[in-house]
């Protein structure tokens, strides 16, 4: 039997975090279509957060061998633990190479123009800040429903997504993880379809 | 000798360097010695960290083929400003490493730049092995930081290639005697770790040779035209503006 122990909407643009106790699992669903959720995952011991147990992008890449992330793919924390596992997905792949999006980087991307606008980074910095964690504690993240191909010259770029509205994907926690999202802001490049919406968040015990 | 009593002892330890020998690397052709800042052979599996200043040009060579540099760049006054290996790869829109190719901190800025390679087999995608992770600790710890600084690196000397599939294929090493020349833009902690590469699947490494000199008349002479370089380098040169 399975329960909803928690069912929320983030707002476009908005940060939320949350702890999966081992075993619980997180449904994350695309309301609209095409909208980034840039996500990443701390161990905590209780309610405090292990900074050994962080989120590594490299050592999940390495050790599955592939960029994509989808069902199947165990992320991983820089020493090998496993903190969640994707155990569905409608989608068919995720990104965790190109990180999120900055004020900063975004002056190098499109143009100094656009240093004012929100940003993912801006989003994790607030929320992590909730949890006793600062700027040293964000890495590189995930990028769910985000479509970021490297072409064999090593081209790479974010390029429109393979989501739709209500198409979602799951993970169960591997052991107690704490999840920080930024529901992406990004107005100048594919990742949202050029208009940052909603999404839901659902919670079970399995 | 014996070491029984303090002058012994003494003695002893202070006959050791006279009868020792120790390779330290040569200053590339054409470089007067007088600009030298660095020079150091890593052995496999060690490592090392030094401050750098903004005009240095860092060069590691692999000079038996198998080395494997896992790199680190912090700002050296502001440390929680660092290498971020996804912008690095995204504002350029290239995934491999190769002349040209900026080296972003997460401010967008330049900490560095490839200005020479002839190596080509890098890698921003796998990291270091656990291990190796414990190695970067303890470098990044003499320098006042701790676990939460060690974020992702770049690899030099052994590449990767992605398949359309989004597969990894291990491409290995160049062969001995490649070079990778880095000119350092701001004041930075270089951090290097030699060991394997975590798809290597003959992971024995061999030693990494560093020679950094100072080079600041090429900080006027960009190597990539590109508007995202162009735009991380005004970021960068105006931020240094700025503080003087």
């Amino acid at each position: 039997m399975t329960s909803a122990t928690s069912d929320e909407i983030v707002a476009a643009r908005a940060p939320w975090s949350a702890i999966l106790r081992a075993g619980q699992s997180l449904q994350i669903i695309d309301l609209h279509g095409n909208q980034a959720v840039d996500t990443l995952f701390y161990a905590v011991n209780g309610d405090r957060v292990d900074p050994t147990g962080r989120y590594s992008a490299q050592a999940t890449v390495a050790a599955q061998r592939n960029i994509f992330l989808t069902t199947g793919s165990v992320l991983r924390a820089a020493d090998g633990r496993a903190l969640v596992t994707i155990v569905a997905d409608e989608v068919g792949n995720h990104d965790t190479i190109a990180g999120a999006c900055s004020k900063e980087s975004n002056t190098l991307r499109y143009g100094h123009h656009t240093v004012h606008q929100h940003a993912c980074a801006e989003n994790f910095l607030a929320e992590a800040a909730k949890w006793g964690m600062g700027k040293r504690d964000i890495v590189s993240n995930i990028n769910f429903f985000m479509n970021v191909p490297v072409e064999a010259d090593g081209t790479l770029g974010i390029v429109d997504g393979l989501s739709a509205p209500g198409k979602s994907l799951t993970v169960r926690a591997d052991t107690d993880t704490l999840v920080l999202v930024s529901n992406c802001p990004q107005i100048n490049n594919p990742c949202n379809g050029f208009d940052p919406t909603p999404v839901r968040m659902v919670i079970t015990d399995s | 000798m014996t070491t029984a009593s303090t002058d012994g002892a003494r003695s002893h330890a202070r006959s050791q360097a006279s009868g020792a020998s120790m390779r330290v690397p040569d200053l590339p052709d054409g470089v007067d010695d007088t600009r030298l800042v660095w020079a150091e052979a890593v052995p496999a599996e060690s490592y090392v960290s030094r401050v750098l200043g903004r005009g240095t040009r860092l060069r590691l060579s692999d000079p038996d083929g198998g080395a494997c540099a896992h790199l680190l760049l912090f700002r050296a006054d502001a440390s929680w400003e660092r290498l971020n290996v996804a912008d690095t790869m995204k504002v350029p829109w290239q995934a491999y490493l190769g002349v040209g190719h900026p080296l972003l901190s997460d401010q967008g800025r330049l900490l560095a730049t490839i200005v020479a390679d002839t190596s080509e087999r890098h890698d921003l995608l796998c990291g270091l092995s656990p291990a190796g992770q414990q190695k970067m600790l303890l470098a990044a710890a003499k320098h006042g930081m701790d676990i939460r600084d060690i974020a992702p690196s770049a690899t030099l000397f052994k590449g990767v290639r992605v398949e359309d599939t989004g597969a990894l294929t291990f491409t290995g090493s160049a062969g001995p005697g490649a070079a990778v020349d880095l000119l350092i833009h701001l004041p930075v902690v270089v951090a290097v770790v030699n060991t394997a590469h975590p798809l290597d699947p003959q992971p024995a490494t061999t030693g990494l040779d560093i020679v950094a000199w100072r080079a600041d008349e090429e900080l006027s002479v960009p190597v990539n035209t590109d508007p995202e370089y162009s735009r991380a380098l005004f970021n960068t040169e105006s931020t240094w503006a700025a503080a003087q």
